[in-house]
């Protein structure tokens, strides 16, 4: 069983010149955790990755590795494993010795490290491949070299710097769930970078949303995807249709809101924040696929109806994106046409249906 | 009617190739002639007896000789010293270049240039001022302390010549491939628990190999065709003067000296061959991402770094410094400095004998305007022709790079010799031409190369939105290829502007008579004497200032890049 660490960081600032890429970075990782720090490139995200790494000091503040400060342990007394995201697989060294490197630097035997590199190659599926140099191997055999030379060292921590990104669409599908299932079996604790929210959302036990070298929220994710804290979060994961409104009457554990292009619309009060007072503005979110659309003429019960007109339509497969104009505003539509039913096609006048318990409620803070 | 338009459409790019094929023979007829047969005229005599069979036994003879085996011996013993010492102060330098960042950098490169610009025989004769039996360093040793250093004498002399003007060869090209190795992977390395001199160990020291590897066999190619050092040293027991020797003194026909070329050359392509084989090793280890952040240093670190480039600085100045005093000096003889001064050596060169800087720049103008033009037509070729024989092509027009001067030279003695040449009016090595030739022939290379690598920088999907938006072949080129590649085709002619200003190896051979000779040979000939010693010194600060402004054009013009004349 491999040793899983605790990972801590108090208040960690990093800045070049004048410029702050990290600020005020709490944040506490538990043993076997998989925690994704997930934003757009230039949040910082990498940073902070290679700051518990040891390759940057931070400015201000503390790492703590099982409750030990380890800013100023060096990289190579930190025993924690990074996969970089080109690999950075030794092009001089054969896939046995790229893999056997860690073990040499802890003077393991021999005999052992021949057993350990073995297992490992195993463990990824790679066994035969042990002579080849890595330029011959494809991208993902050789991403499954870095990941197997960095865990046959049994490090405390695993960090992974956008692994998946410099493979094609259908492989990096195929190498999430395995990274999945390897990171489970041995139990490490976790820590991923990626700007993709897909791949966020399935992998991790939490998730902290970055945007200009702060977090700006942490969650699982659910919570992430559900209960955005703000534009920001609610527009990067997933897709949104946003309103901004004024809030007009709150209660029963209902609010209704005015929007400010002049629509009605209410939302559950429980989903939100619980401070919704008559008169706050507000910013209210409806996910494309929580919305239904109607023909106007069929009759429904739904408390939020807004009619507008279809201006396009991407089919996708398993489902239909619609772009539907409503008071002047685009608003997105996901539906799931059951098979051999007809498309709304642009021109066609539709109503938007959802329920108020489908509408977020973002605090202000535009 | 389907008929017609199938004819068209193979007849149209049949018509195109016809045209670039004729291009193609042209370029392959003329360096068969200037370089291929030359070469393989100087193999042959060295490879028949005196009925034209096939032998071995002048080579049997080679190696019988004292003389030469002691020559042989001292060639390869000459460049694997330049290498050693030359790496013990290249390589740190590259170092400090590549990985750290601190005031006073600049200096680094200067470092870089600085020796370059000064043709290693005209430094060798500065150094004989400064460092021989005679020379200011000795001189004050013998006063102060009453012992002397035998620096100049013999071979070391040759090599302590060489390792200061050569190492710049070793330097760049190990910084280059210092600079190229992904930062990742020796992050990797550290987290995985290496540090220090174990990471230097195993993970840069192998990945900067290839470049050092590659530094050093240009270094080596160059020190054994070097002959112009051995030669103003007086130092004859090395491959090349002993070649030299052969053919001045011996005769053209002697076949001792085409034995010594044929050796010459195995050397110089081994070397090249070997050169190549690690650059293309350096391939994989240069996927490059992102920025390296160069490491900050400062207090003691930094001042013993600039210690030590200070130090190589001083050294690789004292060229300078002597054949500029040594220019302006009347009397400098058994002296620390000279004894009295004048300007003279100025108006010896520049109006008693002017020939000598008006043959060069008319020479190298030529020459590096040929280059430019064969260079070109040779990089489109090989990038946007589908012509069998390009590698063909290819390999001849490199071929220069492993062919010392001497050899070369030798070749066009042997096949141009004794007949009339069609429009010269005599044979052609009795012509100014000759030289023009040689010089075009092997500095083509350089532009081939420069132009390739600018070529291959525009993507073909460039002129092909061009064409596809109504340009022909014609206004492509003329609006699109040339204008991206003018850059690199003009820094090609200037180094080989620059490298024919100082070219002496086949020069010297070559020469029909003094009134025809170029700077390099002015400064040979001066330096014969006591005498003239002062001019040949200001012939050498004229080459300096051709070779400085040369290169200044060229950084202008290539930028970061210019360092790519002393790459392979």
């Amino acid at each position: 069983m491999m040793k899983a660490a605790q990972v801590r960081l108090e208040n960690v600032g990093k800045r070049y010149g004048k410029q702050w890429v990290l600020r005020q970075v709490h944040l506490q990782i538990e043993q076997g955790e998989f925690y994704t720090f997930l934003g757009p490139s230039g949040c910082g995200k990498t940073t902070l990755l290679r700051t518990i790494a040891g390759f940057i000091a931070p400015d201000e503040g503390t790492v703590y590795l099982d409750g030990t400060p380890v800013n100023h342990v060096p990289p190579w007394r930190r025993d924690v494993g990074m996969v970089f995201q080109n690999y950075a697989l030794w092009p001089h060294m054969s896939v046995y010795e790229n893999v056997a490197f860690g073990l040499r630097e802890r003077k393991v035997t021999r005999a052992e490290i021949d057993r350990r590199v073995m297992q490992a190659l195993e463990q990824v599926d790679l066994k035969g491949t042990e002579g080849r140099r890595p330029s011959q191997l494809s991208g993902g055999q050789q991403q499954r070299v870095a990941l197997a030379r960095t865990l046959v060292i049994q490090p405390r921590v695993l960090l992974l710097d956008e692994p998946l990104s410099n493979l094609d669409a259908k492989l990096r599908a195929e190498m999430r769930l395995e990274l999945l299932k390897l990171q489970r079996e041995v139990g490490i604790t976790t820590i991923y970078v990626t700007h993709d929210q897909e791949e966020a959302l399935a992998l991790s036990t939490r998730i902290a949303v970055m945007e200009s070298g702060r977090i700006v929220q942490e969650g699982s994710p659910r919570e992430i995807y559900e209960e955005p804290g703000d534009r920001f979060v609610a527009e990067f994961v997933g897709k949104s249709n946003l309103f901004l409104g004024t809030i007009t009457r709150a209660a029963d554990a209902l609010i209704e809101v005015r929007t400010d292009n002049g629509l009605q619309i209410r939302a559950a009060f429980s989903v939100g924040s619980a401070r919704a007072q008559q008169g706050e503005t507000v910013l209210l979110n409806v996910r494309p696929e929580a919305v239904e659309l109607k023909p106007p003429d069929a009759g429904t019960s739904e408390m939020n109806q807004l009619s507008g007109r279809v201006t396009a339509l991407a089919y996708q497969g398993s489902s239909v994106e619609y772009e539907i104009e409503v008071r002047g505003r685009a608003l997105k539509a996901h539906i799931v046409h059951p098979k051999g039913t007809p498309l709304f096609q642009p021109g066609d006048e539709v109503h938007l249906v959802f329920a108020p318990q489908n509408v977020g409620l973002l605090h202000h803070g535009l | 009617m389907p008929k017609s338009e199938a004819a068209l459409t193979i007849r149209l790019p049949a018509r195109i190739d016809w045209w670039q094929g004729a291009i193609m023979m042209s370029l392959i007829a003329i360096l068969v002639a200037f370089i291929l047969y030359p070469v393989l005229r100087v193999l042959w005599v060295s490879l028949s007896d005196e009925k034209g069979d096939l032998t071995l036994i002048h080579f049997v003879n080679f190696f019988r000789r004292p003389l030469f085996r002691e020559a042989f011996v001292n060639t390869l013993l000459s460049g694997l010293l330049v290498v050693f010492f030359g790496s013990l102060m290249a390589v740190p330098l590259a170092y400090c270049s590549a990985r750290y960042e601190f005031r006073g950098k600049i200096l680094l490169q200067t470092l870089a240039t600085l020796p370059l610009v000064i043709p290693p025989f005209v430094g060798a004769v500065a150094l004989q001022l400064i460092l021989g039996r005679s020379g200011m360093v000795n001189l004050l040793l013998m006063r102060y302390f009453d012992v002397s250093f035998p620096f100049m004498e013999g071979l070391s002399g040759v090599v302590l010549v060489q390792t200061l003007h050569y190492f710049p060869f070793i330097m760049l090209n190990t910084a280059v491939s210092l600079a190229n190795i992904d930062p990742s992977l020796e992050e990797m390395a550290q987290n995985m628990g290496c540090h220090g001199w174990r990471l230097f160990r195993r993970i840069t020291l192998p990945l900067m190999l290839p470049g050092f590897m590659a530094g050093s066999l240009l270094t080596f190619i160059r020190v054994i065709d070097d002959l112009g050092t051995p030669l103003m040293l007086n130092y004859k027991i090395l491959l090349a003067p002993q070649a030299y020797l052969r053919i001045t003194t011996v005769g053209i026909d002697d076949v001792d000296g085409y034995a010594i070329c044929v050796v010459l050359v195995v050397f110089s392509l081994l070397s090249l061959y070997a050169a190549r084989k690690y650059l293309s090793l350096a391939d994989y280890a240069t996927a490059h991402r992102g920025v390296v952040v160069l490491k900050p240093i400062r207090g003691i670190r930094r001042a013993f770094v600039l210690g030590f480039i200070g130090i190589v600085l001083g050294l690789s100045l004292l060229p300078h410094i002597g054949i500029f005093l040594l220019s302006f000096s009347k009397i400098w003889s058994f002296s620390v400095l000279p004894t009295s001064y004048t300007l003279d050596n100025y108006t010896e060169i520049l109006f008693r004998a002017p020939h000598f800087v008006k043959n060069t720049l008319l020479y190298t103008l030529l020459a590096a305007g040929l280059d430019v033009l064969m260079g070109a037509a040779i990089a489109f070729l090989l990038l946007r022709s589908r012509l069998p024989g390009r590698n063909f092509l290819d390999a001849i027009a490199t071929l220069p790079l492993a062919i010392p001067g001497v050899v070369l030279a030798v070749g066009y003695l042997r096949v141009f010799h004794g007949w009339d040449f069609p429009g010269a009016g005599g044979p052609l090595t009795s012509h100014w031409m000759i030289l023009v030739i040689a010089y075009t022939m092997r500095r083509l290379p350089y532009t081939v190369r420069a132009c390739y690598a600018a070529l291959q920088q525009v993507h073909l999907s460039l002129e092909e939105s061009a064409q596809n938006l109504g340009a022909n072949r014609m206004k492509t080129f003329l609006k699109i290829t040339l204008p991206l590649i003018t850059g690199g085709v003009v820094a090609g002619g200037l180094i080989a502007f620059v490298t024919s200003c100082v070219e002496l190896s086949a020069t010297i051979m070559l020469v029909p008579k003094v009134e025809m000779g170029p700077i390099s040979y002015g400064i040979y000939v001066y330096m014969q004497s006591a005498l003239g010693r002062g001019a040949g010194a200001a012939l050498g600060v004229v080459a300096i200032l051709l070779v400085s402004a040369g290169t200044y054009l060229t950084h202008r013009v290539f930028g970061g890049r210019a360092g790519s004349a002393f790459r392979i």
